[in-house]
């Protein structure tokens, strides 16, 4: 075996990845707004006082947590049309990702949610505040600063899981490196740019994600 | 449950401003409180103390509607707390109504419950603001008014991990009062606070008996302010009143073998 480099198919096919990065980023993006709303109406269900919800909602999210990402994409994109769901594979792919990531975000908020003292809801009480007031404006912004790490941590474990999407022909980073590989029968060139895209995007983002932390709690002058 | 026995209202000229009438509060098989009979009247300040477990905490966290009662009813300024009227008679009170009569409670904590992401002054402003529908520019000059109240009008823009435990519990004070409760409750507010401090918060609340018609329920370790602001004190022993009257009586001579042990223990604790 011998590593022979190609300078010149690399610079020939950057641009063509890059392009594929964007759609990466889209996918990441429109997936981790999806999460991040559905997750916090996951958490907060499981709050609610109507106890068959809770239980179904419960059980939902461990049922997400336990089977693969993969099967879900295949799921939404496959049986979805057998129920009359027909859906592009942009679209299955970002409900597939963004479902599957409120579930792992839902227990995010939920501990957040749960390290607020007993002493808040009780003053909350005391003041008279209505439920959603007590939510929105004492509770979830005191769940938020513990939550920012690991709300963090999901939004680079999403980024790096858009690869999966390829399996069903989402244009992204990984699908365009393997329709790459198999024009030109060089797979050393793409799978590396693709690899190196993803640690110039994931470590400063990690990065970004620990100032952010600091910053919420200072907004919050917590 | 026979709910025939308990009126839907207080008869004029029996209205105190709170009655609990059969009161009884229990966890699982554990009765914190039985059968309890309390009235404080309107303006009338009274103090609870007792042993720890004796349900102090209880009285007052029912009063606010943060726990359940088993049997009987509360009634506030002559109307049900815990029940409401329905096809004339009374029923477990649902949330809205709850809402509606908790409007005239307000409860300062051990612990003070500030919100820790506002400052002082937003504190005082958040119930006013969102309860009451109060305009900001007169929520405003009410919560600076109250703040002055209680000496914290120059800390008004700190957040409450920058005050004190004593300054915490005063900006405490001032947002219950914020929104005009008819009853305030105290639970041990100074216990939580270091000696030289407690002056601070005993000092506003005996303000408050001083200059304002409130009625207030208050739970205290700290005898001597017992005995001095008081019109009434209860000695509470294993979830029943097991003595009361006027602090010069039950502190001077009291009349129960308990309470004499109890006393003694804690003048002996210091
Ligand atoms: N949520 C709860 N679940 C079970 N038991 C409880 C609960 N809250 C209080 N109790 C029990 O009820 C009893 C009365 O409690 P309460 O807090 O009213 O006592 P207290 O007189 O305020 O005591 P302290 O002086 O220690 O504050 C205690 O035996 C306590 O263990
Ligand atoms: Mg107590």
């Amino acid at each position: 075996m011998r590593f022979d480099w190609n300078w010149e198919f690399t610079a020939e096919i950057l641009p063509r990845l890059l392009a594929a990065t964007l759609n990466t980023l889209i996918a990441a993006g429109v997936g981790y707004a999806i999460a991040v709303v559905l997750g916090l109406v996951l958490a907060l269900a499981q709050r609610t006082p109507w106890t068959p919800l809770t239980k179904v909602v419960r059980e939902l999210v461990e049922f997400i947590r336990s089977t693969p990402l993969v099967l879900q994409i295949f799921f939404v994109f496959y049986v979805g049309p057998q129920f009359g769901i027909r859906l592009s594979p942009w679209t299955a792919g970002m409900i597939a990702i963004g479902l599957h990531y409120s579930a792992y975000l839902s227990e995010v908020y939920r501990a957040g949610i749960e390290a607020v003292p007993r002493g808040q809801w009780e003053s909350c009480r005391a003041l008279n505040l209505s439920t959603r007031d007590t939510y929105l404006r004492i509770i979830i912004p005191q769940a938020l600063p513990p939550s920012v790490a690991g709300m963090g941590n999901y939004l680079i474990g999403i980024f790096k899981d858009t690869p999966m999407l390829s399996v069903i022909g989402v244009a992204e980073l990984m699908h365009t490196a393997n329709a790459i590989g198999s024009e030109h029968y060089r797979f050393l060139e793409p799978y590396t740019l693709v690899g190196v895209i993803f640690l110039a995007i994931s470590l400063p983002a990690a990065g970004f994600v620990r100032v952010f932390e600091g910053w919420v709690r200072r907004k919050l002058g917590l | 449950m026979d709910m025939s026995a308990y009126p839907l209202e207080l008869p004029e000229g029996d209205r105190p401003m709170v009655r609990f009438m059969n009161v009884t509060k229990s966890y699982g098989t554990l009765t914190v409180l039985d059968d309890l009979d309390l009235d404080v009247a309107e303006g009338e300040m009274v103090t609870v103390i007792g042993p720890s477990g004796s349900g102090k905490t209880t009285v007052l966290r029912m009063l606010m509607t943060l726990e359940t009662i088993n049997g009987g009813v509360i009634y506030v300024d002559g109307k049900p707390l815990t029940h409401m009227e329905r096809d004339g008679r009374l029923v477990p009170a649902n949330e809205r109504y709850l809402r509606e009569m908790r409007a005239s409670i307000g409860m300062c904590f051990q612990h003070f419950n500030l919100f820790p992401h506002m400052t002082a002054l937003q504190n005082c402003m958040e119930g006013p603001v969102q309860v009451l529908r109060l305009p900001k520019a007169e929520a405003r000059d009410r919560a600076e008014e109250l703040l002055s109240m209680v000496g914290m009008i120059e800390k008004k823009d700190q957040h409450p991990s920058r005050l004190s435990g004593g300054q915490q519990q005063r900006v405490a004070i001032a947002r219950a009062l914020a929104m005009r409760p008819k009853v305030m409750l105290f639970d041990e507010v100074t216990s939580a606070l270091d000696p030289e401090v407690i002056g601070e918060v005993t000092t506003v609340i005996r303000k408050l008996v001083a200059e304002h018609n409130l009625t207030m329920l208050m739970v205290t370790h700290q005898m001597g302010f017992a005995r001095d602001i008081s019109d009434r004190v209860c000695f509470f022993y294993s979830g029943k009143i097991e003595e009361q009257g006027p602090p010069d009586q039950l502190f001077g001579n009291p009349q129960r073998e308990r309470t004499r042990q109890f006393l003694s223990a804690v003048k002996d604790a210091g």
